[in-house]
Formats: structure tokens, sequence, C-alpha cells
């Protein structure tokens, strides 16, 4: 009769836990279609001459944020070309705009050589390379997936998946939308124009 | 006059044409063999080209090899859910009737172990190995860092 007692004790503490998780993802998801306009996702990472980088100190400027890994052939640079396409169009305004390129793959992209990467696709990219716990606080931020899968055959035996989005984040540090992989240049220049 | 010599100049350059060169193998065309500049020699390298199958039997792509590289693999990048990953592609069908493109954003080759950098205009060879149709090597040419696909007055021929 006690072990009854006791089953049914974990079996509503069970429930009830089940349920508080649904609820709580649901109010939380809901109060985000909200909030959308107050989603402020940030960052604090190391750039390649090891100097702390926070979003804070870009107030005033759009960012152009894109997580990706230098040892990407296909996806990151088709991206990356893109925005230094833009950063080319966008001309004199070039200088309101800061694309920044956020290695999810921060130790051996700082062995290859993060600066010379960013630097060959457009000088004005900045390419950040933080600390584990860093990367993962600012994927976390901007609620984006990037994962190490083990892949014998590839070059150090993994490659990595990823979100492959383009973030625009606006002057005031505000999430302003996504463009997906693929969005041409020069839809991504007439949107950054739209709102100058 | 200047301009005469310059244009014959630009007519004798046009055969060498970037990743405009056509190769066949039995009933396979295989064009728009490129890929693009690296920084450095150690990240990999890709290969992108098109194929089409105007025979009776369906073909696939089953390997690439080329001296540029030790280890050459056939990739696609596929975004499922938001999320980007490049698995194996053991296999690139290419059906009768229809042209397949290796392409940006698509199944590509990832030229791992590179011998050295690629620069812009350089030109390797890639040997493409079909399941039916057998091998063929094709010139591949380097493109810039930035460049979308091969610029061929041919295109689309």
């Amino acid at each position: 009769m006690r072990l009854r007692n006791l089953q049914i004790i974990l079996w509503t503490a069970a429930i009830v836990a089940t349920v508080a998780f649904f609820a709580l993802r649901w109010s939380s998801a809901g109060m985000q279609d909200v909030a959308d306009a107050a989603f402020s996702p940030s960052f604090s990472l190391a750039d390649s001459e090891g100097t702390q980088r926070t979003s804070e100190e870009f107030r005033g400027k759009f960012l152009l944020v894109f997580f990706g890994f230098t040892n990407c052939p296909d996806v990151c640079p088709t991206t990356l070309s893109e925005v230094a396409q833009v950063m080319d169009d966008l001309g004199p305004d070039a200088a309101k705009v800061q694309p920044i390129f956020v290695s999810i793959d921060p130790v051996r992209d700082r062995r290859l050589g993060l600066r010379e990467y960013t630097e060959a696709f457009h000088p004005a990219i900045l390419g950040l390379a933080g600390t584990d716990a860093d990367t993962e606080a600012a994927a976390e931020s901007f609620k984006i997936y990037f994962a190490r899968e083990a892949d014998a055959a590839v070059a150090d035996g993994y490659t990595m998946s990823h979100s492959p989005g383009l973030f625009l984040i606006g002057p005031d540090g505000v999430w302003l939308r996504q463009f997906a992989y693929g969005t041409p240049a020069a839809e991504i220049l007439s949107d950054l124009r739209s709102r100058f | 006059m200047k301009s005469l010599f310059l244009s014959t100049a630009l007519l004798l350059a046009a055969p060498a044409a970037f990743a405009c060169g056509t190769f066949t193998v039995g009933d396979l065309t295989i064009e728009h063999a490129w890929s693009k500049a690296t920084i450095g020699a150690d990240r990999p390298a890709v290969f992108y080209v098109e194929i089409t199958n105007g025979g009776s039997t369906d073909d696939a792509l089953i390997g690439i090899t080329t001296p540029a590289a030790t280890m050459p693999m056939l990739h696609e990048t596929v975004v499922t859910d938001g999320i980007a990953s490049m698995p194996h592609a053991m296999s690139i069908p290419v059906p009768v009737g229809e042209t397949v493109a290796l392409s940006p954003g698509a199944y590509h080759g990832m030229l791992m172990g590179l011998a050295t950098a690629l620069k812009e205009g350089d030109r390797f060879p890639v040997t493409l190995t079909f399941e039916n149709a057998g091998d063929v090597t094709v010139d591949a040419d380097v493109l810039s860092l930035r460049a979308e696909g091969p610029d061929c007055s041919d295109a689309g021929q």
C-alpha cells in the first residue's frame, strides 16, 4: 500500500513536470513571437588578434552576422562571397554595416588563420573565434544550431553542421531578420538600403 | 590598328575562356568544370561541373580523382530544418536526358589534401568515374574566390 502511494506521488510529479515543461515551452515560444521586436542577440568573442569583441561595441551600425567554419568548401564561401558583394555594392553606405563571421570551429579556425580567410573575401568582414564557452553562448543567444559531426573520411576526422542563415541586427542591437542561405546579394543590398 | 590588334588577341584568347571546355565519354557530355581559388593549401577546395546524359541508360558519377588533391570526395550540401550539413554522396545519379550540376549549395566535389593552394587562372585535371560510361578526365579551371560560376558565351548550349 505504501509503495502504491509512492507510485501515485511519483506519477503525479512526472505528469506535473511534463505539463509544466510544455506549458513553459509553449508560453516562451509565444512570448518570443510577441517580443520579437525586443530580441537582442549578443556575443563576446575574441577576434584574430585575441581582443575580446562584444555586440555592444557595434551599436550604431547594422550587423550582418554569419556563423560558419573556414574548412567548409561550399556553404560558407558562398555566403561570405555574397556578403563581400553586398559590401562592395553599398559604396559609401558600407560604413553603416559591419559584417561579422563567427567561427563555430574556433580552435581549428585560429590554427588555419581566421583573418587571412575573412580578408580574402572582403577586408571589412570581421572574423571572430572565441572560446568554446563563448561560442556556445553566442550561438544560444542568436538561437542558432551547430554541431561537430564525426567523419573519419575528412580532414581532422570531423565536420560541422550549422544554421547557414545570415542575420541582420539593427543599429540598436535588435534582431531585424534572417536572410536564408542562398539569398542573392542584390536582395540583401536592397533590404539594407531600405533601412538607411 | 591598335584596337584591331587587341581584338585579334582577344579572339585568339577566346578558346581558352575559363571553364568552358566540353568533354565527352560515351553518351555523357561534361561541361563547365570549375573550382575556386583557395586561401592557402590547408583548407579544402571545391569542384563543380555539369554532366548531361544524352544516351538511353541512366548513369551515375561514383567518384573523382585529381593530382591536385590527395582526398577528393563527392558531397552534397543539404539544408534540412534550417541546418546545413554535408553528407557524402556515394553516387550522384545522371538520369537519361537530364543535366546534373555540381554547383554551389548542392552536390560538389570537396578536394582535401591540396598539393598547393589553387590560384585564380590555374587549371588542373579531374578524372570523373561513372558507373557505366567509365572514366573521363576533364580540365577544371580555377575561378576567383567569389565566382558564382563560369561565364561562357556558349553557356546553355
